[in-house]
């Protein structure tokens, strides 16, 4: 069989294994290439495409690069002031406790000017997923230092590395409110390899489902990248990630339901 | 004996060029183009087509979700 014909009987409807799933509207993502923003929205899209929820979900989007992120699912939407999407939430899912809520929200917007509102949504438990993605920067603004920069990291506001003597230690919001009594679930993922864009999504599936039980908050960190940010192109953005960003952050379940698995909830274990 | 073939269909004009997938596909199938597209990106295009497996890991770290991936038993 000669190689054009080969494809041609490959690519036919019956044999579909991927596509685009309906979730996401189709607009061109705003992102720079290779960020993880958009990586993290196709698998929130899928999972609510899989999980039947289109028509009952209601996000919230932030303030930083994924500010247009109500563009780009076709879901109901309410834009948040920065930082303000937990608070945002609580009011959303509290007022309409049958649909699905959720926030998406940059380190900036999490965890410099919404910290109060993280901490507090997360210690009154709201039964709300909250998606945080940690790229150690200010993106949208031109790549200033966060509170999760690195000791050590460049930024465009501490040119030297940060230096944790002037500036502090990075915020390990997820270790925090990891410690609440208010969340149900709380794990650190990425999505820069097919393995860990499996593992993502899984995490957020297993969110959407717990949201369902109504026992508190549900807390995905997605470590990400920021190419334009850090200067590298993405694939080495990808790289610095995983030998800087991941042994400050390493990747795994910081708290997972007692029931589910009685011996994790107090002894927590990587998944990595 | 049946082989699986797979094949891949990278939405060019909205590829951006990242090479995600290319150092994600385990048989080598994917390239960066060449040549660029209308908005200047060197485009992933599959290069050794005949090498694909259509496990669809380019398609699902695809930033962009610009991949549709087929596989089939030849
Ligand atoms: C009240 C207010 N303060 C400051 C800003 C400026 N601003 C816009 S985005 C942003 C930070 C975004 O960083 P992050 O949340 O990490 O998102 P990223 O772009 O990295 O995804 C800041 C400080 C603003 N828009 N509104
Ligand atoms: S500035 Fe960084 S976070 Fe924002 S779109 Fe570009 S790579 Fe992504
Ligand atoms: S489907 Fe798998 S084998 Fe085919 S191009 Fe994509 S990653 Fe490579
Ligand atoms: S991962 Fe997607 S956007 Fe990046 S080069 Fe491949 S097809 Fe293009
Ligand atoms: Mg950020």
């Amino acid at each position: 069989m000669s190689q054009a014909t080969g494809i041609k009987e490959i690519i036919k409807p019956e044999n579909l294994v991927y596509k685009k799933t309906k979730v996401m509207t189709g607009k061109v993502l705003s992102y720079c290439p290779g960020c993880g923003h958009g990586t993290t929205h196709r698998i929130l899209a899928e999972v609510i495409d899989e999980e039947g929820l289109q028509s009952e979900t209601i996000g919230v989007s932030p303030v930083g690069c994924s500010v247009l992120l109500y563009e780009f699912l076709d879901i109901d939407w309410q834009e948040a002031a920065h930082g303000r999407a937990p608070a945002l939430a609580t009011a959303i899912k509290r007022l309409l406790p049958e649909k699905f809520v959720f926030t998406y929200q940059g380190d900036g917007d999490l965890a410099a000017i919404g910290t109060a509102e993280t901490i507090h949504a997360c210690n009154r438990g709201e039964n709300i997923m909250i998606i945080f993605i940690n790229n150690g920067i200010y993106g949208m603004t031109g790549g200033q230092m966060a509170p999760t920069t690195l000791p050590g990291m460049k930024s465009s506001t501490s040119p030297y590395g940060r230096d944790v003597k002037m500036m502090g230690n990075p915020l390990k919001m997820t270790d925090i409110v990891a410690t609440l009594p208010g969340t149900y679930y709380v794990t650190r993922q990425s999505v820069h390899t097919p393995a860990n864009v499996k593992k993502a999504k899984k995490a957020i599936r297993k969110a959407v489902q717990y949201q369902k039980l109504n026992r508190g908050t549900c807390f995905i960190e997605i470590v990400s990248n920021c190419p334009s940010g850090w200067k590298m192109t993405p694939v080495e953005s990808n790289k610095w990630m995983e030998a800087n960003m991941f042994p400050y952050y390493p990747l795994g379940d910081l708290k997972v339901p007692a029931e589910e698995n009685p011996q994790k909830q107090t002894n927590p274990e990587k998944n990595d | 004996m049946a082989k699986i073939r797979g094949s891949i269909v990278v939405d060019i004009e909205r590829c951006k060029g990242c090479e995600v997938c290319m150092v994600s596909c385990p048989t080598g199938t994917i390239a960066m183009a060449k040549e660029v597209n209308h908005k200047g990106y060197f485009y992933a295009f599959p290069a050794n087509p005949d090498l694909c497996i259509g496990c669809a890991n380019c398609a699902i770290v695809c930033p962009d979700g610009v991949i549709t991936v087929y596989k089939t038993k030849i």
